[in-house]
């Protein structure tokens, strides 16, 4: 019985090295997301270890002070529930135009305009959130207040939109609105790409049956589609959950954790930590720090099962 | 014997329009009569009215001339269409903000002006954002720096290397472009400041924009490297030539416009982030032309800043820095498409 | 014998590339068409003309007309999927919707065109007894379609177009993915379904064309426009054909 060879080939020196760096730098994000977590661990440990889960639900954000002998109490629940909401504020108005805008520019719009809108997507994409926050506190906070107004007039019976003060200025509503816009062109991409892989064959089977174009679109597409689009929608709550300037230029932050979404009061982990920053003390800065890793934590665990989820359904 | 000539009898003739037509104006007229006759008013109002009244009308429209099958598709395409524009709005919103707010407060002397010795509410024309310019400017030159080589070095190992660990590098490469901008100062403070005890400075800014460019500069790398046919990199293992002289010399040479896009688009990405820059360049209002230390600004910080200050004048500023701002961002961007663009062709 | 479905001085473009040229046919009601010829002779861009199939294609053009009981299928404001819900189409691949059972499979055509369904079960059998498929799945209509073998999975996509009670049945290559078991019992089931509707098949496989088929048209290009060369009984064409190039084709001598 001949047995097969095994072929060795002895890799020359030059490029075990090539092989060795570029393998080096291929595991640089690993170590990087490894680093953040190690280093806003090691700086926050101190708080997390003192307030322990009071520091995920507790609503309060005092420094101590010495003279009068109350200790610091850091606390970012009411913080984690402001994010939340902005983000499914954020999902709840960006995710159907997202779609809706996928679905057009997949199977709607007129050959002419499709260039366009997909430069107009990559604007959005690529404009500064610096600038959603200025546009969205000079443009839009105007109209939206008056919005939250009607809002508030006609659907005040539901809790959530019901009004303690008047006071509609720079409330969850409005960062949420903001938030929309930005989260759009992460979603529309990835559900384009994903309604671009629908199977051929299975459109023209649903057509030779009959179908109009949306009957095709609700048997084929959407089925074929749904995980790759959920996955782009997480993608877009990761984008929402972890920003920080347009937040915190359209939001004002809050400790306590309110119902009512039209009122000038939210919370946002990531406007927190810029807004305390500038004149945190050691002590603050550790809580910072630790807010940071709770926050980092959250968004790769949404980012994490968001690429799960597109991998398995588009990048196959 | 007539030669026949083709013909597309699938596409709608004028005479077809004509009911589509009809229901445009039946729409419009309609919410012009709601907006007369019932409390809705306003511009917010027309648009709802419109929008209802598109649906309502386009579908009765296909009712009457098709069946209830037609009707649901009319109905669903114009909420479809609906979606697509509500899309442009906010972005033209934005660039007409932009051009009518910024253009007012643009004056040459701001290009060779910092802000060292002009107020919150001296006249726009006063001071400048040199500073801000230039600390952007260092800012995108020690991004690159850093963040270029390890980009194409993880771009390198997915396509070349194709090591076992490929699928886990690409996963946390997606992971790593979903940090928050926020966190990645805090880190690059955690280290920068506190643990090396260093002053807020531009590299301090760099590393943390670095973080997030990285991601980006990868991900296009490996799409770019992905279309240089593997018989390239055949041909040149085939001549003798080792993988390393093979990957040096033919395969980045030829994915070298593509790699240039990938940088531009990294910049892109990064030149107006804020979040990172209010925890570790520090802001400043005078030039400093020292990199490594020393308070300094950015465009982005300088809006902010600007924003911030909140008299007229300063918000005229933080306008028109953003119309610099912008102008630059669109400027990589479409360097980044035409220079794409003209792979595609090639 | 009345005529079903005619095609009339039918032309095909694709951007400037002229794919068929001038094909006129009738084909009769309760009859089998075949349409054989080498591959690029425009048998399979023919058919898809059949039942408004080709404008998918973003630079298709055509001219002539199709009529179906005597009414221009093409003529503007005709509601293409009413059009479409009377000549059925079955394709080279089996493609039965993944995301569906096999019950929902065969109603989905109904569902597509938002028609009622009445009497869902008597209506399922039915359709997947013509389609030859009830005994092997009469006890599993709620798997999935994807489980099935490939021959099953054409033969249920058989029965989802009957479902709609389409006129004609236009199968484009429908045995080329499948081996030669399922091929026979798809071609029994062509037989079965003759009796009641038109059906017209293309097929690269002469052995098929002459068992299941009472016509054949054969087509031809020489480099340009596929053609309409003859057209026949089956018989005849296999047997005695008129032109020389039929019968170089049916003999094996080329394609």
């Amino acid at each position: 019985m001949p047995t097969p060879r095994t072929i060795t080939t002895e890799p020359r020196k030059s490029d075990r090295v090539f092989s060795a760096i570029v393998t080096g730098g291929g595991f640089f994000s690993l170590i990087v997301l490894g680093l953040i977590s190690l280093f806003l661990l090691f700086n926050g440990f101190n708080v997390l270890k003192t307030e322990g889960l009071k520091f995920l639900t507790g609503f309060e954000w005092q420094n101590a002070i010495p003279d009068a002998g109350t200790p610091a109490n850091y606390g970012i629940g009411a913080m984690l529930y402001g994010t939340l909401v902005l983000g499914l504020i954020a999902l709840f108005f960006g995710f159907p135009i997202a779609v809706g805008s996928a679905l057009f520019l997949s199977y709607y719009a007129p050959d002419w305009l499709k260039k366009p809108m997909v430069i107009v997507i990559d604007i959005m994409a690529a404009i500064p959130s610096v600038v959603y926050g200025l546009w969205g506190y000079f443009v839009l906070m105007p109209h939206a207040e008056y919005w939250a107004k009607l809002i508030h007039k006609y659907l005040s019976f539901i809790p959530i939109f019901d009004m303690p003060a008047p006071a509609y200025s720079r409330s969850p509503f409005i960062a949420g609105l903001v938030l929309s816009i930005m989260i759009v062109p992460i979603i529309t991409s990835i559900s384009r790409e994903v309604f671009a892989q629908t199977p051929l064959d299975r459109i023209q089977a649903a057509y030779a049956l009959g179908a109009t174009k949306w009957t095709m679109i609700k048997a084929v597409v959407i089925p074929y589609g749904a995980g790759g689009v959920i996955g782009g929608a997480m993608l877009g709550l990761g984008r929402a959950l972890g920003e920080t300037v347009a937040v915190y230029t359209v939001l004002n932050l809050v400790y306590d954790i309110r119902p009512e979404v039209l009122l000038s009061a939210g919370g946002s982990v990531a406007s927190m930590i810029v807004n305390k920053f500038g004149e945190a003390d050691k002590a603050e800065l550790q809580a910072l720090m630790a807010a940071g890793l709770v926050l980092f934590l959250v968004t790769l665990i949404v980012n994490f099962l968001a690429n799960l989820i597109i991998n398995r359904t588009v990048r196959k | 014997m007539t030669i026949a000539a083709p013909k597309h009898p699938w596409r709608p003739t004028p005479k077809d329009l004509v009911p589509d037509f009809i229901g445009v104006l039946l729409t419009v007229l309609i919410s012009f009569l709601i907006i007369a006759f019932s409390p809705l008013s306003g511009k917010l109002g027309f648009v709802v009215s419109l929008l209802f009244t598109a649906m309502v009308v386009s579908g009765v429209v296909n009712y009457i001339r098709r069946d209830r099958k037609a009707a649901f598709n009319a109905v669903t395409s114009v909420l479809i269409y609906i979606t697509g524009t509500f899309l442009i709005i906010p972005v033209g919103s934005i660039l007409l903000e932009i051009i009518a707010k910024g253009i007012p407060g643009l004056n040459w002397t701001m290009f060779v002006n910092d802000m060292s010795v002009t107020s919150a509410d001296a006249p726009p024309n006063e001071g400048g954002l040199l500073h801000a310019i230039i600390g952007t400017g260092y800012l995108i030159f020690f991004a690159s720096i850093l963040s270029v080589p390890i980009g194409i070095l993880t771009a390198l190992y997915l396509t070349e290397i194709k090591g076992k660990f490929s699928g886990i590098v690409r996963f946390f490469v997606q992971a790593m472009s979903g940090v928050p901008s926020i966190v990645a100062g805090l880190f690059i403070y955690a280290v920068w400041m506190i643990q090396l005890g260093n002053q807020y400075s531009n590299i301090a800014g760099a590393a943390s924009l670095a973080i997030l460019m990285i991601p980006t500069v990868a991900r296009t790398a490996e799409e770019v490297l992905k279309l240089i046919p593997p018989d390239l990199r055949e041909a040149g293992l085939a001549l003798g030539a080792t993988q390393w002289r093979t990957v040096a010399m033919i395969v980045l040479p030829a994915a070298r416009s593509g790699l240039i896009t990938a940088v531009i688009l990294g910049i892109a990405r990064v030149a107006g982030e804020t979040a990172p820059l209010l925890l570790t360049v520090g802001g400043a209002d005078a030039v400093n032309l020292n990199p490594f230390s020393g308070n300094s600004s950015a465009l982005p910080y300088y809006i902010w800043k600007a924003f911030s200050l909140g008299t007229d004048q300063s918000i005229a500023r933080a306008w028109a820095g953003i119309f610099v701002l912008m102008a630059l961002v669109m400027a990589f961007f479409t360097l980044a498409r035409v220079l794409g663009n003209r792979r595609g062709r090639a | 014998m009345t005529t079903g479905l005619e095609a009339r001085n039918i032309h095909a473009w694709f951007g400037k590339k002229h794919a068929v040229s001038n094909i006129s046919l009738d084909f009769n009601q309760g009859t089998v068409t075949a349409l054989i010829g080498p591959s690029g002779c425009g048998k399979s861009t023919f058919i898809r003309i059949l039942n408004r199939m080709h404008e998918f294609i973003p630079t298709a053009a055509m001219a002539g007309e199709v009529l179906l009981d005597g009414s221009d299928i093409y003529q503007s404001g005709v509601d293409v999927t009413k059009i479409r819900l009377q000549i059925g189409m079955v394709f080279q691949k089996p493609n039965p919707f993944p995301s569906m059972t096999i019950a929902e499979n065969v109603l989905s055509g109904l569902k597509l065109a938002q028609l009622k369904i009445e009497n869902r079960d008597e209506l399922l059998e039915t359709c997947l007894r013509r389609a030859g498929l009830w005994e092997e799945v009469k006890d599993r209509l709620d798997e999935y379609g994807g489980a099935l073998s490939g021959g099953q999975q054409q033969r249920l996509c058989i029965a989802r177009s009957l479902a709609v009670q389409p006129k004609v049945l236009l199968m484009d290559e429908p045995c080329s993915a499948l081996d030669p078991g399922s091929t026979l019992r798809i071609e029994e089931t062509i037989r079965e379904l003759a009796q009641t509707m038109t059906i017209v098949i293309v097929t690269h496989n002469m052995q098929q064309a002459a068992r299941v088929s009472d016509y054949t048209a054969f087509f031809l290009s020489d480099g340009g426009p596929g053609e309409l060369i003859e057209t026949a009984d089956t018989k005849t064409i296999f047997s005695v054909p008129k032109d020389k190039r039929t019968e170089d084709y049916v003999t094996g001598r080329f394609g």
